[in-house]
């Protein structure tokens, strides 16, 4: 498993108290998303939608890399970042 | 009209809008509270009616998708879903029975809650909820578990009624107007915009359509003289509280009747907005009943020519009334200002079911407008809200 440090985007602060950088373990983003689960219930179908697709309004980016694909591997430590996309009105 | 029955001593009002929601105490000068879930689309705040309590909301914001927050404390603190309502995955439906081209194959996901309902007095804590795209789930637990009511959303038929799940309305297809009989509690009536209303007498095991005598003017006529039986667009459907065999609903093509007959080879709608003036139409949103009297309803009729603006009638507010169950019609437009474009939404008018009976409205130009003499006068309760998409009454601590 690789370390993983996740970013979380103020849109999700209510889920984790206002915790921004959360540290987990994981082979996958898919299951990066499983442990923030664990962590922070609700936080998961915020990002990704009931088809396990991420929402089309989050990005998630493993390191410099928008990625869509929940069982993308993460081999090496890298910093995760979800965020909102541009969206709105 | 979403909320047939008001809870008992309701003393506030609860406006759902595009950006968040907000409560108003609707005793004395109106008094706006400050926002829950700021920055939310909030299509719809509902509170128990068996227990008045218990508050339910469906909210969304644009980035995190839908969910249902819940509050026993008169807003005061809410409380997410703990499983919110969700389609079943594509997987499930690998080995159905559906056509290959069927969208639930490829898997629905919820785009927002659009319509919340308590369940019937004999079965506290359940609650059912419409979504956009077409979908109906039930709650055994008070909203804190979601499960999808498996007779409609699985129903084979289903993608056949509702345009396979087609992106048809603006902002979405709708299951809404979700009616518990209050005598029979078994039975429950839908509306899907589009698709038209369905009606199951087994709690949501089998569903049925009942439409006939509804227009559906956005279809050909079928060649062979007969009616559609589904397809049709209804706004604001309602089951009579006082009278459960006496329903009303606004049309995206009229405004209907049904008086229930049991002897009947089949229940048709009677389009009593043939009796709305002529030059004003029978095109609206929502439907409003009163809570005791079954034969007065209100509906709010917006420009449905040329492009279908769907504001104003010639930019001429006005609420229409009907004392003799659509027979017969009256503009009720004291008050309201003479001029102006906006849109009254199917969920945003509601009363608060009290002895002496108000009366509110929304419009998506973020006014609110209410009466104390059920539409006869018209006084500005709030401007400058964000677009209402929803209001009703409730009895806040």
């Amino acid at each position: 498993m690789a370390a993983v440090r996740v970013r979380v985007p103020s849109l999700l602060f209510s889920y984790t108290n206002g915790v921004k950088l959360v540290e987990v373990e994981a082979n996958t983003l898919g299951e990066v998303m499983a442990a923030l689960e664990r962590k922070f219930p609700g936080l998961a179908f915020r990002v990704i939608d009931e088809q396990h697709q991420i929402r089309p309004h989050m990005n998630v980016f493993l390191g410099e890399e928008n990625v869509r694909d929940l069982d993308t591997p993460i081999t090496t430590p890298i910093e995760v970042f979800i965020v909102g996309a541009l969206s709105g009105g | 009209m979403t909320q047939p029955v008001a809870p008992a001593g309701a003393n506030a009002w609860m406006i759902g809008t595009r950006k968040g929601a907000w409560a108003m105490k609707s005793n004395g000068r109106p008094h706006l509270s400050e926002p829950w879930f700021f920055g939310h689309q909030v299509h719809h705040v509902v509170q128990d009616t068996r227990n008045p309590g218990t508050l339910l909301a469906a909210v969304r914001t644009g980035h995190l998708g839908p969910t249902i927050y819940r509050s026993q404390d008169s807003g005061r603190a809410w409380t997410e879903s703990a499983q919110p309502p969700k389609f079943r995955t594509k997987e499930e439906y690998v080995n159905s029975s559906f056509d290959a081209d069927d969208l639930r194959r490829q898997g629905l996901t919820v785009d927002h809650v659009f319509f919340l309902a308590p369940g019937h007095a004999t079965q506290p804590g359940v609650w059912f909820a419409g979504t956009s795209p077409i979908g109906l789930f039930r709650s055994d637990d008070d909203g804190v578990t979601w499960r999808g009511v498996e007779g409609f959303n699985d129903a084979p038929a289903l993608s056949k009624w509702c345009y396979n799940f087609a992106p048809g309305t603006p902002d979405g297809p709708k299951c809404h107007s979700v009616q518990v009989d209050p005598v029979n509690p078994k039975r429950l009536l839908v509306g899907l915009s589009g698709g038209g209303l369905f009606l199951s007498d087994d709690l949501g095991a089998t569903w049925r359509a009942i439409n006939s005598g509804v227009a559906m003017d956005f279809s050909p006529p079928k060649e062979d003289g007969t009616e559609y039986e589904y397809g049709h667009d209804p706004h604001d459907a309602v089951i009579h509280p006082a009278n459960p065999r006496r329903w009303y609903h606004q049309n995206h093509c009229g405004i209907y009747r049904l008086d229930w007959n049991d002897g009947a080879k089949e229940q048709r709608w009677k389009r009593i907005g043939n009796n709305m003036p002529k030059e004003v139409g029978d095109i609206g949103f929502p439907m409003t009943c009163h809570p005791k009297n079954p034969d007065t309803i209100w509906v709010v009729p917006m420009d449905g020519g040329t492009v279908w603006p769907r504001t104003s009638v010639e930019g001429k507010p006005a609420v229409f009334r009907s004392r003799d169950a659509g027979e017969s019609w009256q503009r009720l437009d004291r008050g309201l200002p003479a001029r102006a474009w906006h849109t009254v939404l199917r969920q945003a008018m509601a009363h608060n079911g009290g002895a002496s009976l108000e009366l509110i409205f929304g419009t998506t130009s973020g006014e609110l407008w209410g009466s104390r003499d059920e539409g006869d006068s018209w006084q500005s309760l709030a401007m400058g809200l964000p677009k209402v998409m929803s209001v009703t009454s409730a009895r806040l601590d």
